[in-house]
């Protein structure tokens, strides 16, 4: 009688488990910078409290600020001062190191396990307080209060939220004796901390896509051997069969008011057509009719039309329709391939994969002037996915011949990588802003 | 485990799962993929299950090469569905063979090289997929013996980010159910 695998797959599951933590650590790398970053100081924030600080905060901020590109947080070597309250802050000394902003704060332990973040931020070169603020947190909840903290400072000296407590939504294929053998649907934070795996299947997963208020995703799943539409809670893990009709079913994309899905049905034919699935009455409504391609649907953001790719005049275009139905106009007109596209939080660009010169890569269009900007250098660049600022866009690209992360800033100016520990990592998607 | 190893036993599985359901016809088959040189053993094998109507399909099977049942991917160029000339012979030789098995059914896989859009590529494999689809129909093969599917990229047979490993990943792979 053989003997029984179970014992060494548990141990197995068990290593797994003890390695993620290790793995999920992100590196940040800026490959290209704004002409001038502004140096900020993040003194160490004070603790009160029994023990040892529980979470570096200000380290966090300083990190999560650094990776905008648009700050430069001053080295530990050049914090002339190390004040905690604001009697102890004097501007003038940093002044005179050249910070033009000044973050100090404590964590102070309210109750077991629960604490206050208190921070503030002066203006050195005006010479005052911009801001004083609390925010509450459990142990458990440090790290997104941190990448909160990160987040206020962000809006208050540049006048656009931070993203910093967003999070992403990918797919990472690990691979087995050279191919991909395993898939997972990951969620992490969006600096590529804290990866949750949401499902894992050794049939191909796709197309990951965030319900508007950023508590379900909607992705494919081939786990049944076939392409099927699921509808996953990020929190639970519940998750339900959303279409499993005959043919491909591909490419869902959340409306706007979260009441239907775009989606992409071959119906057995073999050519694929636009859908919109009304998500409490389950009626299927055709938008398209084409002998050619059509797919990779993106609301527009009042809900009332959608972008997609087709190839009806030869190479893949994007092209508008009414969420209605109706006649389709095409919108990309440069180049020889246009494709996959996601539409910006303004609603007035949209992010696509362009053909630049035999060059996959990610280039923005906007959709008022009609021009387009290529945005990234890759040779196979794809799924552009816009930050719910509007400031970044995420994207995978290659490197070494592996799947990898990276953001480019929509002027294309700041650029970074965040490789992931393991696997193929691709299909990035952008979280809206938290809810909760 | 080598991939080629894992093929091998996947192939196993399947034939076993031919042989047990005991029809003479996917005996036949199983026969035929395993030695492409029985040529007279498998011809045997089909004309047997398929009663005496069987025997005109069964001589235009063999006039085919007897590999082409063997032979179970259709390559295709970039960005095309057109089943090229090199692969008509193969596929006609399973739309044949399936002809003459009503009970034989077919999975055909389709697939895509790594470049463009993903779910650009799911709608490139589900034509490939259904390319090979209709020639089988027109062999004489029914509707319900044939079942499509598109990975796009997905699931590449090769992982090189070249000209070889791309020509090795556009294909359809026509895979007979157990």
């Amino acid at each position: 009688m053989p003997k029984p695998l179970l014992p060494q797959i548990l141990t197995a599951c068990c290593l797994l488990l003890l390695a993620l933590p290790l793995q999920a650590q992100l590196q940040i790398e800026i490959v290209g910078g704004v002409a001038r970053p502004v140096p900020i100081a993040i003194v160490p924030f004070g603790w009160q409290g029994a023990g040892a600080v529980p979470f570096d905060v200000a380290g966090l901020v300083a990190r999560d600020l650094a990776s905008s590109g648009r700050f430069e947080p001053l080295a530990g070597r050049d914090l002339v001062q190390r004040p905690t309250t604001e009697a102890d802050v004097d501007l003038a000394d940093w002044k005179a190191v050249g910070a033009e902003a000044v973050v100090i704060g404590q964590v102070r332990e309210t109750a077991a396990g629960q604490y206050d973040i208190e921070f503030l931020v002066f203006d050195v070169l005006r010479g005052q307080r911009l801001l004083r603020y609390r925010q509450p947190a459990s142990a458990a909840e440090l790290r997104l209060a941190a990448h909160r903290v990160a987040d206020v400072i962000y809006e208050k000296l540049t006048g656009v939220p931070g993203i910093f407590a967003t999070r992403i939504a990918y797919v990472a294929a690990i691979h087995r004796g050279g191919k991909p053998g395993l898939y997972r649907l990951i969620v992490a934070d969006a600096d590529g901390a804290n990866e949750q795996v949401m499902v894992e299947s050794r049939e191909p997963l796709m197309s990951p896509s965030w319900s508007p208020d950023g508590r379900k995703l909607v992705y494919v799943s081939f786990e049944n051997k076939v392409a099927e539409i699921y509808v996953q809670t990020v929190r639970s893990g519940a998750r339900q069969k959303v279409s499993a009709r005959a043919g491909v079913n591909g490419s869902p994309a959340w409306s706007p008011d979260g009441r239907m899905l775009a989606l992409v049905l071959s119906r057995g034919e073999g050519n694929l057509d636009l859908f919109t699935l009304d998500l409490g009455s389950q009626v299927l409504t055709r938008l398209t009719d084409q002998r050619s391609i059509e797919t990779e649907p993106a609301w527009s953001i009042d809900g009332r039309s959608i972008y997609f790719t087709s190839d009806r005049a030869g190479g893949p275009q994007i092209y508008r329709i009414a969420a209605a139905g109706g006649t389709a106009q095409r919108v990309s007109f440069e180049g020889s391939y246009n494709a996959r596209p996601r539409m910006s939080p303004d609603g007035k660009r949209l992010a696509v994969v362009t053909n630049d010169r035999g060059n996959y890569r990610i280039a923005v269009l906007d959709l008022e002037r009609g021009y387009s900007q290529v945005l990234t250098d890759g040779r196979q660049d794809e799924s552009p996915s816009f930050a719910p600022n509007g400031e970044t866009l995420i994207y995978a690209t290659r490197d070494g011949g592996r799947g990898v992360l990276a953001t480019v800033s929509v002027d294309g100016r700041v650029r970074q990588r965040i490789p992931a520990a393991e696997g193929d990592v691709r299909e990035p998607a952008w979280s809206p802003f938290r809810t909760n | 485990m080598s991939v080629k190893n894992v093929c091998l036993v996947l192939m196993m599985i399947v034939l076993a799962g031919c042989a047990g359901k005991g029809t003479k016809e996917q005996d036949g088959l199983g026969y035929g993929t395993q030695s492409g040189a029985a040529a007279g053993a498998q011809s045997g094998g089909v004309s047997d299950g398929s009663m005496g109507q069987g025997a005109a399909i069964d001589e235009s099977a063999a006039a085919g090469p007897r590999a082409s049942l063997k032979n179970r991917t259709v390559y295709f160029d970039y960005d095309r569905d057109d089943i090229k000339a090199d692969f008509r012979e193969i596929v006609a030789a399973h739309g044949r063979y399936l002809a003459t098995n009503p009970g034989a059914k077919v999975r055909l896989e389709g697939h895509t090289d790594e470049r463009g859009s993903r779910e650009y590529n799911i709608g490139l494999g589900e034509r490939r997929a259904q390319a090979v689809k209709q020639a089988l129909l027109l062999q004489g093969a029914g509707a319900s013996q044939i079942g499509t599917v598109s990975y796009g990229e997905e699931r590449p047979a090769a992982t090189g980010s070249d000209e070889e490993s791309w020509a090795l990943n556009r294909r359809v792979e026509i895979v007979y159910a157990p």
